[in-house]
Protein backbone atom coordinates (compact mmCIF):
# COMPACT_ATOMS: atom_id res chain seq x y z
CA UNK A 1 0.00 0.00 0.00
CA UNK A 2 1.55 3.46 -0.88
CA UNK A 3 -0.09 6.53 0.94
CA UNK A 4 0.36 8.97 -1.93
CA UNK A 5 0.55 12.70 -0.42
CA UNK A 6 -1.13 16.09 -1.32
CA UNK A 7 1.69 16.53 -4.44
CA UNK A 8 -0.04 18.43 -7.80
CA UNK A 9 1.36 16.77 -10.94
CA UNK A 10 3.20 18.79 -13.31
CA UNK A 11 4.68 18.96 -16.83
CA UNK A 12 8.01 18.35 -15.57
CA UNK A 13 7.11 14.96 -14.47
CA UNK A 14 5.41 13.66 -17.41
CA UNK A 15 6.72 10.10 -18.40
CA UNK A 16 9.59 11.68 -21.56
CA UNK A 17 11.11 13.79 -19.01
CA UNK A 18 14.72 12.57 -18.54
CA UNK A 19 18.16 13.75 -16.71
CA UNK A 20 19.54 14.63 -20.57
CA UNK A 21 16.38 16.63 -21.74
CA UNK A 22 15.92 19.49 -18.98
CA UNK A 23 14.66 22.22 -20.10
CA UNK A 24 16.58 25.64 -18.56
CA UNK A 25 14.57 26.31 -14.97
CA UNK A 26 14.79 29.48 -13.39
CA UNK A 27 14.94 31.71 -16.32
CA UNK A 28 11.90 34.17 -16.91
CA UNK A 29 10.51 32.44 -14.19
CA UNK A 30 10.15 35.89 -12.24
CA UNK A 31 11.26 34.81 -9.20
CA UNK A 32 14.62 36.39 -8.47
CA UNK A 33 15.91 34.17 -5.83
CA UNK A 34 15.79 31.87 -8.92
CA UNK A 35 17.41 33.87 -11.20
CA UNK A 36 19.92 34.29 -8.65
CA UNK A 37 20.71 30.84 -7.73
CA UNK A 38 21.23 30.15 -11.00
CA UNK A 39 24.35 32.18 -11.59
CA UNK A 40 25.80 31.57 -8.01
CA UNK A 41 24.95 27.67 -7.52
CA UNK A 42 24.38 25.96 -11.30
CA UNK A 43 27.25 28.49 -12.66
CA UNK A 44 29.76 29.59 -10.40
CA UNK A 45 28.97 26.17 -7.48
CA UNK A 46 28.57 28.35 -4.76
CA UNK A 47 25.95 27.50 -2.36
CA UNK A 48 23.08 29.90 -1.18
CA UNK A 49 22.98 31.61 2.13
CA UNK A 50 20.67 30.97 4.80
CA UNK A 51 18.89 34.49 3.87
CA UNK A 52 18.58 33.00 -0.05
CA UNK A 53 17.43 29.71 1.39
CA UNK A 54 14.64 31.39 3.47
CA UNK A 55 13.35 32.74 0.21
CA UNK A 56 13.51 29.85 -1.45
CA UNK A 57 11.28 27.67 1.03
CA UNK A 58 8.95 30.77 0.81
CA UNK A 59 8.62 30.31 -2.83
CA UNK A 60 4.87 29.95 -3.62
CA UNK A 61 3.68 26.00 -4.60
CA UNK A 62 3.65 28.03 -8.69
CA UNK A 63 7.35 27.79 -8.61
CA UNK A 64 7.56 24.50 -7.11
CA UNK A 65 8.52 22.79 -10.68
CA UNK A 66 10.78 25.72 -11.85
CA UNK A 67 12.93 25.06 -8.35
CA UNK A 68 13.04 21.51 -8.64
CA UNK A 69 13.79 21.40 -12.30
CA UNK A 70 16.92 24.07 -11.12
CA UNK A 71 18.06 22.04 -8.32
CA UNK A 72 18.19 18.92 -10.90
CA UNK A 73 20.02 20.81 -13.28
CA UNK A 74 23.02 21.90 -10.47
CA UNK A 75 22.77 18.00 -9.40
CA UNK A 76 23.59 16.82 -12.66
CA UNK A 77 26.11 19.61 -13.20
CA UNK A 78 28.27 19.28 -10.15
CA UNK A 79 27.28 15.78 -9.27
CA UNK A 80 26.71 13.89 -12.24
CA UNK A 81 23.55 11.90 -13.34
CA UNK A 82 24.80 8.79 -11.24
CA UNK A 83 22.62 7.99 -8.17
CA UNK A 84 24.35 5.81 -5.18
CA UNK A 85 22.15 3.52 -3.59
CA UNK A 86 22.68 2.36 0.41
CA UNK A 87 21.21 -0.18 2.42
CA UNK A 88 21.08 0.56 5.88
CA UNK A 89 20.40 -1.94 8.96
CA UNK A 90 20.40 -2.14 12.83
CA UNK A 91 23.00 -4.02 14.62
CA UNK A 92 21.42 -2.74 17.93
CA UNK A 93 18.10 -1.97 17.71
CA UNK A 94 16.13 0.35 20.60
CA UNK A 95 17.07 0.57 25.12
CA UNK A 96 19.02 3.82 23.68
CA UNK A 97 19.74 6.34 26.76
CA UNK A 98 18.98 9.42 24.99
CA UNK A 99 15.98 11.35 24.24
CA UNK A 100 15.74 11.98 20.45
CA UNK A 101 12.47 13.03 20.63
CA UNK A 102 11.65 11.44 17.40
CA UNK A 103 13.23 8.14 18.38
CA UNK A 104 11.34 4.88 18.72
CA UNK A 105 14.64 3.47 20.16
CA UNK A 106 15.01 5.69 23.06
CA UNK A 107 14.39 3.80 25.83
CA UNK A 108 12.84 6.31 27.62
CA UNK A 109 9.82 6.55 25.72
CA UNK A 110 6.78 3.86 26.10
CA UNK A 111 7.97 2.95 22.28
CA UNK A 112 6.86 -0.72 21.21
CA UNK A 113 10.62 -1.43 20.05
CA UNK A 114 11.65 -3.55 22.07
CA UNK A 115 16.18 -3.95 22.24
CA UNK A 116 17.42 -6.31 20.00
CA UNK A 117 21.02 -7.42 18.82
CA UNK A 118 21.32 -8.70 15.36
CA UNK A 119 23.58 -11.67 14.57
CA UNK A 120 26.80 -11.26 12.68
CA UNK A 121 25.86 -13.91 10.02
CA UNK A 122 22.11 -12.04 9.85
CA UNK A 123 24.22 -9.44 9.46
CA UNK A 124 26.02 -10.72 6.59
CA UNK A 125 23.36 -12.60 4.52
CA UNK A 126 21.82 -8.76 5.03
CA UNK A 127 25.08 -7.12 3.27
CA UNK A 128 25.28 -9.95 0.51
CA UNK A 129 21.23 -9.13 -0.35
CA UNK A 130 21.97 -5.48 -0.08
CA UNK A 131 25.25 -5.82 -3.10
CA UNK A 132 22.78 -7.88 -4.98
CA UNK A 133 20.63 -5.10 -5.52
CA UNK A 134 23.29 -2.92 -7.06
CA UNK A 135 24.24 -0.78 -3.78
CA UNK A 136 27.48 0.16 -3.27
CA UNK A 137 27.34 1.15 0.45
CA UNK A 138 26.58 -1.16 3.56
CA UNK A 139 25.68 1.43 7.14
CA UNK A 140 25.73 -0.26 10.27
CA UNK A 141 23.69 1.41 12.76
CA UNK A 142 23.52 1.17 16.22
CA UNK A 143 20.92 2.84 18.58
CA UNK A 144 23.58 4.10 21.84
CA UNK A 145 25.14 6.97 22.81
CA UNK A 146 28.38 6.08 21.77
CA UNK A 147 29.63 3.11 21.47
CA UNK A 148 31.28 0.83 24.43
CA UNK A 149 34.14 -1.89 23.89
CA UNK A 150 31.91 -4.79 23.14
CA UNK A 151 29.91 -2.95 20.74
CA UNK A 152 33.33 -1.79 18.72
CA UNK A 153 34.33 -5.36 18.83
CA UNK A 154 31.32 -6.80 17.18
CA UNK A 155 31.99 -3.90 14.68
CA UNK A 156 35.61 -5.23 14.04
CA UNK A 157 33.84 -8.66 13.33
CA UNK A 158 31.04 -7.60 11.57
CA UNK A 159 33.63 -5.64 9.21
CA UNK A 160 35.57 -8.83 8.79
CA UNK A 161 33.24 -11.03 7.53
CA UNK A 162 31.79 -8.79 5.70
CA UNK A 163 34.57 -7.91 3.91
CA UNK A 164 35.11 -11.87 3.60
CA UNK A 165 32.22 -12.23 1.88
CA UNK A 166 30.87 -9.91 -0.23
CA UNK A 167 32.23 -6.16 -2.23
CA UNK A 168 30.28 -3.43 -0.28
CA UNK A 169 31.89 -0.31 1.11
CA UNK A 170 30.59 -0.54 4.74
CA UNK A 171 29.80 3.01 6.92
CA UNK A 172 28.82 3.34 10.58
CA UNK A 173 26.57 5.31 12.58
CA UNK A 174 27.47 4.44 16.50
CA UNK A 175 26.68 7.79 17.93
CA UNK A 176 28.90 9.71 19.81
CA UNK A 177 32.68 8.94 18.93
CA UNK A 178 35.78 9.55 21.30
CA UNK A 179 38.95 9.87 18.94
CA UNK A 180 40.28 6.69 19.76
CA UNK A 181 37.57 5.00 18.41
CA UNK A 182 37.33 7.71 15.48
CA UNK A 183 41.32 6.48 15.11
CA UNK A 184 40.04 2.70 15.40
CA UNK A 185 37.01 2.80 12.60
CA UNK A 186 39.22 4.36 10.27
CA UNK A 187 41.89 2.06 10.57
CA UNK A 188 38.95 -0.75 10.01
CA UNK A 189 38.20 0.70 6.90
CA UNK A 190 35.21 2.42 7.54
CA UNK A 191 34.82 4.81 4.86
CA UNK A 192 32.30 6.77 5.69
CA UNK A 193 30.48 7.25 9.39
CA UNK A 194 26.88 8.79 9.79
CA UNK A 195 26.21 10.91 12.84
CA UNK A 196 23.38 13.76 11.81
CA UNK A 197 22.91 16.71 13.21
CA UNK A 198 19.25 16.42 12.75
CA UNK A 199 17.43 19.68 13.12
CA UNK A 200 18.72 23.41 13.36
CA UNK A 201 21.20 24.42 16.03
CA UNK A 202 18.66 27.09 17.50
CA UNK A 203 15.72 24.29 17.74
CA UNK A 204 17.87 21.30 18.76
CA UNK A 205 17.24 21.49 22.62
CA UNK A 206 13.27 21.22 22.07
CA UNK A 207 14.56 17.75 20.38
CA UNK A 208 17.23 16.08 22.44
CA UNK A 209 17.92 17.17 25.81
CA UNK A 210 20.61 14.51 26.79
CA UNK A 211 23.44 15.71 24.02
CA UNK A 212 24.15 19.23 23.22
CA UNK A 213 24.54 20.13 19.55
CA UNK A 214 28.43 20.69 20.23
CA UNK A 215 28.76 17.21 21.13
CA UNK A 216 27.97 16.02 17.79
CA UNK A 217 29.35 18.56 16.15
CA UNK A 218 32.82 17.15 17.72
CA UNK A 219 32.40 13.78 16.44
CA UNK A 220 31.39 15.14 12.94
CA UNK A 221 35.00 17.38 13.20
CA UNK A 222 37.13 14.34 14.39
CA UNK A 223 35.81 12.22 11.55
CA UNK A 224 36.16 14.40 8.73
CA UNK A 225 39.96 15.14 10.30
CA UNK A 226 40.54 11.24 10.13
CA UNK A 227 39.87 11.00 6.21
CA UNK A 228 36.35 9.27 6.38
CA UNK A 229 33.71 10.00 4.77
CA UNK A 230 31.21 12.32 7.05
CA UNK A 231 27.76 11.19 6.09
CA UNK A 232 25.73 14.50 8.32
CA UNK A 233 21.48 14.26 7.77
CA UNK A 234 18.46 16.09 8.73
CA UNK A 235 15.30 15.80 10.02
CA UNK A 236 12.37 18.02 8.94
CA UNK A 237 9.34 18.48 9.67
CA UNK A 238 9.19 17.97 13.20
CA UNK A 239 8.00 21.62 14.05
CA UNK A 240 10.91 23.44 13.08
CA UNK A 241 9.97 27.11 11.25
CA UNK A 242 11.00 27.69 7.43
CA UNK A 243 14.18 29.89 8.84
CA UNK A 244 14.96 26.83 11.08
CA UNK A 245 15.09 24.98 8.15
CA UNK A 246 16.87 26.96 6.49
CA UNK A 247 19.46 27.68 9.29
CA UNK A 248 19.98 24.03 9.20
CA UNK A 249 20.71 23.41 5.59
CA UNK A 250 23.34 26.63 6.27
CA UNK A 251 24.64 24.66 8.78
CA UNK A 252 25.01 21.29 7.44
CA UNK A 253 26.94 23.19 4.11
CA UNK A 254 28.94 24.82 6.41
CA UNK A 255 30.39 20.99 7.70
CA UNK A 256 31.01 20.16 3.80
CA UNK A 257 29.89 16.61 4.88
CA UNK A 258 30.28 13.84 1.53
CA UNK A 259 26.54 12.72 2.10
CA UNK A 260 23.67 14.68 3.73
CA UNK A 261 20.61 11.79 4.17
CA UNK A 262 17.46 13.63 4.49
CA UNK A 263 14.70 12.31 6.73
CA UNK A 264 11.27 13.34 7.16
CA UNK A 265 9.17 13.06 10.04
CA UNK A 266 7.01 9.59 10.44
CA UNK A 267 5.72 10.22 13.88
CA UNK A 268 6.11 7.16 16.02
CA UNK A 269 4.14 5.84 18.43
CA UNK A 270 5.20 6.81 22.13
CA UNK A 271 7.37 9.92 21.37
CA UNK A 272 6.93 13.26 22.37
CA UNK A 273 6.32 13.66 18.32
CA UNK A 274 4.17 10.97 17.69
CA UNK A 275 1.31 14.01 17.30
CA UNK A 276 3.29 16.19 15.33
CA UNK A 277 1.43 16.21 11.74
CA UNK A 278 3.12 14.61 8.14
CA UNK A 279 4.91 17.58 6.71
CA UNK A 280 2.65 18.16 3.57
CA UNK A 281 4.86 17.35 0.47
CA UNK A 282 4.99 20.00 -1.40
CA UNK A 283 7.65 21.87 2.01
CA UNK A 284 9.03 18.07 1.59
CA UNK A 285 9.88 18.88 -1.88
CA UNK A 286 10.63 22.67 -1.68
CA UNK A 287 13.24 21.28 1.17
CA UNK A 288 14.84 19.10 -1.27
CA UNK A 289 15.38 21.34 -4.03
CA UNK A 290 16.64 24.11 -1.26
CA UNK A 291 19.41 21.64 0.28
CA UNK A 292 20.45 21.13 -3.24
CA UNK A 293 20.77 24.56 -3.80
CA UNK A 294 23.09 24.98 -0.43
CA UNK A 295 25.03 21.91 -0.94
CA UNK A 296 25.58 21.87 -4.63
CA UNK A 297 28.39 18.86 -4.85
CA UNK A 298 26.77 16.77 -1.59
CA UNK A 299 25.29 13.55 -1.85
CA UNK A 300 21.83 14.29 -1.40
CA UNK A 301 20.25 10.83 -0.25
CA UNK A 302 16.19 9.95 0.60
CA UNK A 303 16.30 8.79 3.75
CA UNK A 304 13.35 7.48 6.09
CA UNK A 305 9.77 9.21 5.99
CA UNK A 306 9.64 9.49 2.34
CA UNK A 307 7.52 7.01 1.94
CA UNK A 308 4.29 8.72 4.32
CA UNK A 309 5.47 12.63 3.38
CA UNK A 310 5.84 12.13 -0.57
CA UNK A 311 4.30 8.80 -1.70
CA UNK A 312 4.74 7.42 -5.44
CA UNK A 313 4.78 10.76 -7.00
CA UNK A 314 6.83 12.81 -4.90
CA UNK A 315 9.36 10.07 -4.80
CA UNK A 316 9.90 10.34 -8.77
CA UNK A 317 9.97 14.66 -8.14
CA UNK A 318 12.75 14.41 -5.76
CA UNK A 319 15.23 12.27 -7.72
CA UNK A 320 13.88 15.51 -10.56
CA UNK A 321 14.75 17.96 -7.97
CA UNK A 322 18.31 17.37 -6.79
CA UNK A 323 18.16 13.92 -4.93
CA UNK A 324 20.64 12.02 -6.12
CA UNK A 325 21.59 8.83 -3.81
CA UNK A 326 18.47 6.95 -2.10
CA UNK A 327 18.42 4.01 1.10
CA UNK A 328 17.04 0.74 -0.96
CA UNK A 329 14.55 -1.17 0.81
CA UNK A 330 14.05 -0.97 4.55
CA UNK A 331 15.24 1.64 7.18
CA UNK A 332 15.97 0.73 10.94
CA UNK A 333 12.83 -0.12 12.44
CA UNK A 334 10.36 0.17 9.43
CA UNK A 335 9.67 -0.61 5.74
CA UNK A 336 10.53 1.46 2.67
CA UNK A 337 9.45 1.54 -0.62
CA UNK A 338 10.44 -2.50 -2.36
CA UNK A 339 13.82 -2.28 -3.51
CA UNK A 340 12.64 -2.88 -7.05
CA UNK A 341 10.42 0.20 -7.00
CA UNK A 342 12.83 2.27 -6.56
CA UNK A 343 15.62 0.40 -8.72
CA UNK A 344 12.85 0.31 -11.42
CA UNK A 345 12.26 3.94 -10.97
CA UNK A 346 16.14 4.74 -11.72
CA UNK A 347 15.75 2.84 -14.73
CA UNK A 348 12.32 4.50 -16.26
CA UNK A 349 14.83 8.02 -15.33
CA UNK A 350 17.67 6.75 -17.06
CA UNK A 351 19.45 7.38 -13.64
CA UNK A 352 22.78 4.99 -13.69
CA UNK A 353 23.15 3.45 -10.16
CA UNK A 354 26.95 4.21 -8.52
CA UNK A 355 29.48 1.64 -9.71
CA UNK A 356 31.66 0.41 -6.54
CA UNK A 357 34.52 1.48 -8.34
CA UNK A 358 34.02 5.05 -8.31
CA UNK A 359 33.52 5.48 -4.66
CA UNK A 360 36.66 3.31 -3.53
CA UNK B 1 -12.29 -8.62 5.91
CA UNK B 2 -13.27 -7.12 9.50
CA UNK B 3 -9.97 -7.82 11.49
CA UNK B 4 -7.08 -5.62 11.63
CA UNK B 5 -5.12 -7.57 8.69
CA UNK B 6 -1.44 -9.24 9.81
CA UNK B 7 0.64 -11.66 7.22
CA UNK B 8 0.64 -15.00 8.18
CA UNK B 9 2.54 -16.59 10.75
CA UNK B 10 5.91 -18.48 9.24
CA UNK B 11 6.17 -22.29 9.71
CA UNK B 12 8.50 -21.86 12.94
CA UNK B 13 5.81 -20.29 14.45
CA UNK B 14 2.21 -21.18 15.49
CA UNK B 15 -1.31 -21.19 14.61
CA UNK B 16 -2.94 -17.86 14.60
CA UNK B 17 -3.79 -15.98 11.32
CA UNK B 18 -5.25 -12.67 10.70
CA UNK B 19 -8.61 -14.50 10.49
CA UNK B 20 -8.31 -14.96 14.95
CA UNK B 21 -6.12 -12.12 15.63
CA UNK B 22 -6.90 -10.73 19.45
CA UNK B 23 -5.01 -8.17 19.31
CA UNK B 24 -3.36 -5.54 16.52
CA UNK B 25 -0.04 -5.73 15.46
CA UNK B 26 0.42 -1.89 16.08
CA UNK B 27 -1.34 -0.62 18.79
CA UNK B 28 -1.41 -3.74 20.83
CA UNK B 29 -4.98 -2.74 21.67
CA UNK B 30 -7.96 -5.69 21.12
CA UNK B 31 -8.77 -6.20 17.62
CA UNK B 32 -12.58 -5.80 16.19
CA UNK B 33 -13.24 -9.06 16.97
CA UNK B 34 -15.44 -9.02 13.65
CA UNK B 35 -17.12 -5.50 13.74
CA UNK B 36 -18.18 -4.25 11.04
CA UNK B 37 -17.18 -1.60 10.04
CA UNK B 38 -13.92 -1.85 11.12
CA UNK B 39 -13.07 0.71 13.53
CA UNK B 40 -11.23 3.86 12.09
CA UNK B 41 -8.39 3.40 14.80
CA UNK B 42 -7.40 -0.10 13.21
CA UNK B 43 -7.88 0.71 9.95
CA UNK B 44 -5.00 3.12 10.28
CA UNK B 45 -2.96 0.42 11.98
CA UNK B 46 -3.90 -1.53 9.24
CA UNK B 47 -2.45 1.02 7.22
CA UNK B 48 1.06 1.49 9.18
CA UNK B 49 1.64 -2.39 8.98
CA UNK B 50 2.05 -2.11 5.40
CA UNK B 51 4.82 0.47 6.10
CA UNK B 52 6.11 -1.21 9.45
CA UNK B 53 6.14 -5.06 11.14
CA UNK B 54 4.08 -5.66 13.45
CA UNK B 55 5.71 -4.48 17.31
CA UNK B 56 2.50 -6.82 19.62
CA UNK B 57 1.53 -10.91 19.37
CA UNK B 58 -1.67 -10.70 17.70
CA UNK B 59 -2.07 -13.65 19.99
CA UNK B 60 -1.24 -12.38 23.48
CA UNK B 61 0.41 -8.69 23.22
CA UNK B 62 3.14 -9.12 24.24
CA UNK B 63 5.85 -6.70 22.60
CA UNK B 64 7.58 -8.71 19.68
CA UNK B 65 11.52 -8.78 19.00
CA UNK B 66 11.32 -7.48 15.70
CA UNK B 67 14.69 -7.44 12.88
CA UNK B 68 14.67 -5.03 10.33
CA UNK B 69 17.08 -5.87 7.38
CA UNK B 70 16.74 -4.36 3.88
CA UNK B 71 15.05 -6.39 2.17
CA UNK B 72 13.64 -8.27 4.56
CA UNK B 73 12.18 -8.19 8.53
CA UNK B 74 11.06 -10.97 11.16
CA UNK B 75 9.42 -10.56 14.35
CA UNK B 76 9.63 -12.82 17.28
CA UNK B 77 7.10 -13.28 20.19
CA UNK B 78 8.47 -15.67 23.25
CA UNK B 79 5.78 -17.75 23.70
CA UNK B 80 4.42 -18.03 20.01
CA UNK B 81 6.98 -17.94 17.87
CA UNK B 82 8.17 -16.19 14.96
CA UNK B 83 5.98 -14.12 12.57
CA UNK B 84 7.81 -13.56 8.69
CA UNK B 85 6.55 -11.48 5.76
S1 LIG C 1 20.90 8.77 19.91
FE1 LIG C 1 20.09 7.78 18.06
S2 LIG C 1 19.12 5.86 18.76
FE2 LIG C 1 19.46 7.15 20.56
S3 LIG C 1 17.51 8.24 20.85
FE3 LIG C 1 18.85 9.58 19.63
S4 LIG C 1 18.35 9.08 17.48
FE4 LIG C 1 17.51 7.42 18.76
ZN1 LIG D 1 -4.52 -0.93 16.18
ZN1 LIG E 1 2.45 -14.10 21.62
Amino acid sequence: MTIQANIAESDKTSDETTPAAVPAAGTGTGYGILETARRQVLEDGIGLTQAQLEEVLRLPDEALPATLQLAHEVRLKHCGEDVEVEGIISIKTGGCPEDCHFCSQSGLFDSPVRGVWLDIPELVKAAKETAATGATEFCIVAAVRGPDIKLMNQIKFAIDRINEAVDINIACSLGMLTQRQVNQLAEWGVHRYNHNLETARSYFPEVVTTHSYEERLDTCNMVKAAGMELCCGALIGMGETLEQRAELAAQLAALEPHEVPLNFLNPRPGTPLENQGIMDGKDALRAIAAFRLAMPRTVLRYAGGRELTLGDLGTREGLLGGINAVIVGNYLTTLGRPATADLNLLVELNMPIKELQKTL
Amino acid sequence: MNRVSLPNRSTTGVSSSAATAQFCGHCGEPSDGGADPTSDVHRRCGERLAMEPPRYCADCRRRMKVQVTPLGWSAECSRHGVLAP
